[in-house]
């Protein structure tokens, strides 16, 4: 029972991370079509910066996931200007190629600063607490409940303000949101900027939920993508319960197969993510709560 | 017609092989530079070359799939891996070396073409799934097929030898004939790299011959057709599931075969080598050389395969040193290759046979601007 509450809060803080990587994928995707591999990148770009700010110069916490985000929103605008824009209208594989171009360009300038040892963010939450023997990290608290804050802001945001409702118009048709008044480029920048914030947040999360930030941490935001297959890869709720069924059957896989399915080989964890993609993909082919795509003859 | 090279005037011309005597005349004159080349080059440049013909084989095999007939792949390093250790196992002779790994000693009359059926049948078996899914959900799905195929590599020891550790890849012996060792061939010295080179030259002049010659048959057709609208293909009359199934399977035949040949260059195999990076450079092969052309995917794998020696020949005459500032020559490649990805895309969509073209059709109308 106490490996099952452990393997249950790990799994919880894991999919909290995913999910936040998954809601900058589906905002970019809903918004402006385009399937961005190029998240990784800004995960790591918000966690290396995060870390540099807070952990080699020791500047207070907050104020380097301050800047940190600010750099990632940046960066995020920076890249739809220069080189998303040019591509509106074409083929969605070759914006999303493009985007593993960006991925593999920006990686590199970041692993090069991050060096090759694991370095510390300068979390505030460094202690544990002792649930019914289950060990649960402040880090994991902290890291479910930024989340749940950011999803309901996000949320909010696509509901309640006009911005939102502007995005949800440009999500929906965008000739007849540009028709409506809408500028479709300040809603395409808003949601790269946004994905760009959410995703510093979630490095920075890696790397207090983990032993640090480094090279590898963008496989774990590599891993939001079946996630948000899972969910469906137009579905903002989708993303929630895509990154809530994959992070937990991560987390069990890790604490169950180990001794009881060892024919499945060492770390099988890893690619339990995709394994539940396959199988969701077989029986629902849009994911489990995608929009069914309607083709016109 | 002579002189008009721009005028088809038949169903069989359009689609011919080649449509003038001066496209002829062209290609025999490069396939000789291609077989001086060795000759003379250097080392340095002849393993990268060697390895760029066997690239170009699995190039082709991702733009028969991707490229003619529409189905995105981001799983072909699996392929890849698939044919890589399938020849490995059937080529190693069991001895005290082999450490309790699959090894059956077969000659390379057998391993190649069996690397190349067993990725097929391996394609045949993902091939359903892209009767379901279509666009990104696909793209998916084989991005996934990576991770699965690098965990199924390093888990599998008798067959990988496990992360880390790998094992011998094939032995090029045909026949009794070693391509790996140097020696004389009918009377001329040649090196093993050398030997290696003509081997991937003489591979890659027949599989892009037959590559060519089916897209320009009915099967290529019906890839065209689907990859342009596969609700209108169906309706004339193309069996989806039947033209799906064969794209993957010929796709992952010549990945199969790529594979078996690729790493016999360096001579070393390890699981960690086909991971979700070997599907990019391929994707980039295709993209950068050009989608749906097979002289496009031979000049793309080139190009990518020789970036590192590019750039390399390039920093001596630039104010920048890999070896002195930030960025080495390795993170330079990268940045350079990512960039690459963005720069075709957005303004030569499509390749370097896309700029060919350019080039080509500037002079036809040289001295007038069209």
């Amino acid at each position: 029972m106490t490996q099952f509450l452990q393997a249950t809060v790990n799994g919880l803080s894991l999919a909290a991370v995913y999910a936040l990587i998954a809601i900058g994928f589906v905002v970019i995707y809903k918004s402006t079509q385009v399937l961005s591999f190029a998240q990784p990148a800004l995960v790591l770009t918000g966690a290396y910066f995060v870390s540099y700010f807070a952990f080699s110069l020791g500047w207070n916490f907050w104020l380097g996931l301050g800047l940190a985000i600010a750099i990632a929103v940046f960066l995020g605008l920076f890249v739809e200007r220069t080189a998303l824009r040019p591509m509106i209208g074409k083929p969605v594989f070759s914006v999303a190629i493009l985007t593993i171009g960006l991925d593999i360009a920006i990686r590199t300038v970041i692993n090069d600063l991050i060096g090759v040892d694991f370095r510390g963010v300068g979390s505030p939450w460094l202690g544990q607490w002792d649930w019914g023997g289950a060990v649960v990290r402040h880090a994991q608290v902290a890291t479910v409940v930024i989340t749940v804050v950011l999803v309901v802001g996000v949320v909010a945001f696509f509901r309640y303000s006009r911005l939102g409702l502007a995005m949800r118009a440009a999500a929906f048709d965008q000739e007849v949101a540009l028709a409506q008044g809408i500028s479709v480029a300040v809603v395409f920048a808003v949601a790269w900027g946004m994905a760009g914030g959410l995703a510093a947040v979630a490095g920075m999360l890696i790397g207090t939920s983990f032993a640090g930030v480094s090279a590898g941490s963008a496989f774990v935001a590599l891993k939001a993508l079946p996630a948000i297959v899972v969910g469906g890869i137009d579905s903002l709720p989708g993303a929630v319960v895509g990154s809530l069924i994959v992070g937990l059957a991560e987390a069990y896989a890790a604490t169950y197969q180990a001794g009881n399915f060892d024919f499945l080989g060492a770390n099988f964890s890893q690619v339990v993510p995709w394994l539940v993609m396959f199988i969701v993909l077989l029986v629902r082919p849009y994911g489990l709560f995608g929009t069914k795509e309607v083709e016109r003859v | 017609m002579r002189g008009r090279p721009g005028l088809i005037t038949s169903y069989r011309k359009d689609i011919s092989l080649f449509r003038t005597g001066t496209q002829r005349l062209w290609l025999v004159v490069l396939l000789l530079v291609a077989l001086w080349l060795p000759l003379w080059m250097p080392n340095d440049w002849l393993v990268p070359a060697g390895i760029s013909l066997f690239a170009a084989i699995g190039a082709i095999g991702l733009n028969l799939v991707t490229g003619y007939a529409g189905q995105v792949s981001l799983g072909h390093a699996f392929f890849l891996g698939i044919g890589a250790y399938t020849a490995s196992a059937l080529s190693t002779v069991e001895g005290p070396g082999t450490r309790g790994l699959l090894a059956y000693g077969y000659d390379m009359i057998i391993w190649l073409p069996a690397a190349g059926l067993v990725a097929a049948l391996l394609g045949v078996i993902v091939a359903p799934v892209a009767l379901r899914l279509k666009g990104l959900y696909l793209a998916f799905v084989t991005l996934g097929l990576v991770f699965l195929g690098q965990h199924l590599f390093q888990s599998w020891r008798e067959l990988t030898g496990g992360a880390g550790i790998g094992r011998r890849a094939a032995e090029l012996s045909l026949l009794g004939f070693r391509f790996d060792e140097d020696g004389e061939v009918f009377g001329v010295f040649l090196s093993d790299t050398q030997k290696i080179y003509f081997l991937g030259f003489v591979l890659l002049v027949v599989m892009a011959l037959v590559a060519k010659n089916l897209a320009r048959s009915r099967i290529g057709r019906a890839f065209a057709a689907i990859r342009d609208r596969d609700i209108a293909a169906e309706i004339m009359g193309i069996d989806l599931t039947r033209y799906k199934v064969i794209a993957f399977a010929i796709s992952s035949f010549y990945a199969g075969v790529a594979g078996a040949l690729l790493f016999t260059v360096t001579g070393f195999l390890e699981p960690n080598a086909f991971n979700l990076e070997l599907s990019i450079f391929y994707v980039a092969m295709v993209l950068i050389g050009g989608v749906a052309t097979i002289s496009g995917s031979i000049m793309g794998a080139v190009f990518v395969t020789m970036l590192p020696n590019l750039i390399d020949f390039v920093s001596d005459y630039l104010p920048y040193d890999p070896a002195t500032g930030p960025l080495n020559t390795g993170q330079l490649e990268a940045i350079l290759f990512g960039l690459l990805i963005v720069v075709f895309l957005i303004f030569e969509p499509l390749g370097l046979y896309g700029l060919w073209i350019r080039i080509r059709n500037y002079w036809k109308a040289w001295p007038f601007s069209y």
